[in-house]
């Protein structure tokens, strides 16, 4: 019997049961505070994402957040989607998406006209691209090239000399952290076009 | 028994003749990461001091049923625990931090001075003992943390804890909040901490 692997390791064993359990304790006690604190964080990006930098200071929101469920094949995805309004009149969406950058996940907001029809605004809220190379998806030069892009066509990204509306220049040296910002934003759109103009047509009839 | 020291001593040791950083070269991966500013430093040195007190004293307690050859397994699991609460903690209360921090919280778990003091003094020593050394041990890593901070703070962006300290004129060396300027400052600092050792060895 003292050979036997699994009364030797009964100390093992207890401990891990003693642990998960205070672990377990733990996160039901701090989770709703940890959600509370990332709504907090989209929340706040909420104005600057859908009226701009320069008018977000001086305008109040209401933001409602939502969930959209998008079921395509056989998958079923989930997004965080915030409606702005302001005194009853809709003034755009932000919509939150998350998708695989070159070195780990990207998670961004994407903030949307009131119908739909251009991007309003772009902010990465988590990254871990290459610092210096992939990790300027952060910086407001290149962010800003997202404003006013339509989205009745997909982002295109270029190595250099955009000019149309939805083509994106990409970061020297960060070709695939670019392109994978870009593939994010049209997979979201293409999920979330139809069931967000769904509701735009709900609540003005 | 009796050679074995005791809790002030255990304090004591931890914080300069056994300094975990500048003696012992341990941990040096908050140490060049998380240094370059005081705020996120003296953070990661209060979840240090938190995680390796409580799994010091907690390997205190079950000593005696400890399994020589299942021990490491066992610092391991207790130091997980611990550092999951911590992480927990910062992203519910510091949250802007929690993610300034980044992967290094959870790193805490194979920061060796930890394992490091559960071997050396938690498995064998009483609660009273593992207390004063987890408490010794983390204001050193905390001296070395504030130290290299320091250095790199005001250095790199004129400022210490976010205040202006440094008058306008002083062009801020950016590189020092850089990673380079970590591998710089602890070079230096621990260049000078073994030269002062030599000449207090040389006079005694």
């Amino acid at each position: 019997m003292k050979n036997n692997y699994i009364i030797q390791a009964w100390l093992v064993l207890l401990l891990a049961i003693f642990y998960g359990g205070a672990l377990a304790g733990v996160q039901l006690t701090l989770a709703p505070k940890i959600t509370e604190n990332k709504i907090q964080e989209t929340r706040e990006k909420v104005p600057e994402l859908v009226l701009g930098a320069d008018k977000a200071g001086t305008v109040t929101l209401d933001i409602e957040p939502s969930t959209i469920t998008v079921e395509k094949n056989g998958q079923t995805t989930f997004y965080s989607v915030f409606k702005a309004t302001k005194d009853g009149k809709l003034v755009g969406w932000v919509a939150k998406h998350t998708g695989q950058g070159y070195a780990d996940k990207i998670e961004l907001l994407i903030g949307m006209g009131p119908k739909v029809s251009k991007i309003t605004g772009l902010y990465i809220l988590n990254q871990k691209e290459t610092p210096g190379l992939g990790n300027k998806i952060i910086e407001i030069d290149w962010r800003s090239q997202f404003i006013d892009a339509p989205t009745s066509q997909k982002l295109a990204v270029v190595k250099t000399g955009a000019d149309d509306p939805n083509e994106i220049d990409a970061i020297t040296g960060a070709t695939i952290s670019s392109r994978s910002v870009c593939n994010i934003i049209n997979a979201a759109l293409n999920d979330l076009k139809s069931p967000l103009n769904e509701q735009i047509t709900h609540s003005t009839n | 028994m009796s050679n074995e020291p005791t809790p002030l001593e255990r304090f004591l040791q931890g914080i300069i003749p056994e300094n975990p950083v500048y003696r012992q070269l341990l941990g040096l991966c908050p140490v060049l990461a998380v240094t370059g500013n005081m705020k996120a430093a003296m953070t990661m040195a209060g979840a240090v001091t938190f995680v390796l007190f409580c799994a010091n004293v907690m390997i205190s307690l079950i000593r005696n049923i400890l399994k020589p050859h299942l021990r490491i397994v066992i610092f391991t699991l207790t130091i997980a625990t611990f550092v999951t609460i911590v992480d927990r903690f910062l992203a519910a209360y510091m949250y802007s931090m929690s993610k300034a921090l980044g992967p290094y919280i959870p790193l805490i778990i194979v920061n060796c001075i930890i394992i490091c003091r559960c071997e050396v003094c938690g498995s064998k020593q009483s609660v009273f003992h593992a207390g004063a050394d987890a408490i010794g041990q983390s204001l050193g890593f905390a001296l070395a943390l504030g130290s290299i901070a320091a250095v790199r703070e005001i250095l790199g962006t004129g400022m210490f804890f976010g205040v202006r300290v440094l008058p306008g004129v002083w062009p801020d060396w950016v590189i020092m909040a850089l990673p380079p300027g970590a591998f710089f400052t602890f070079g230096l600092l621990l260049g000078a901490v073994n030269w002062f050792g030599e000449i207090r060895a040389k006079k005694n």
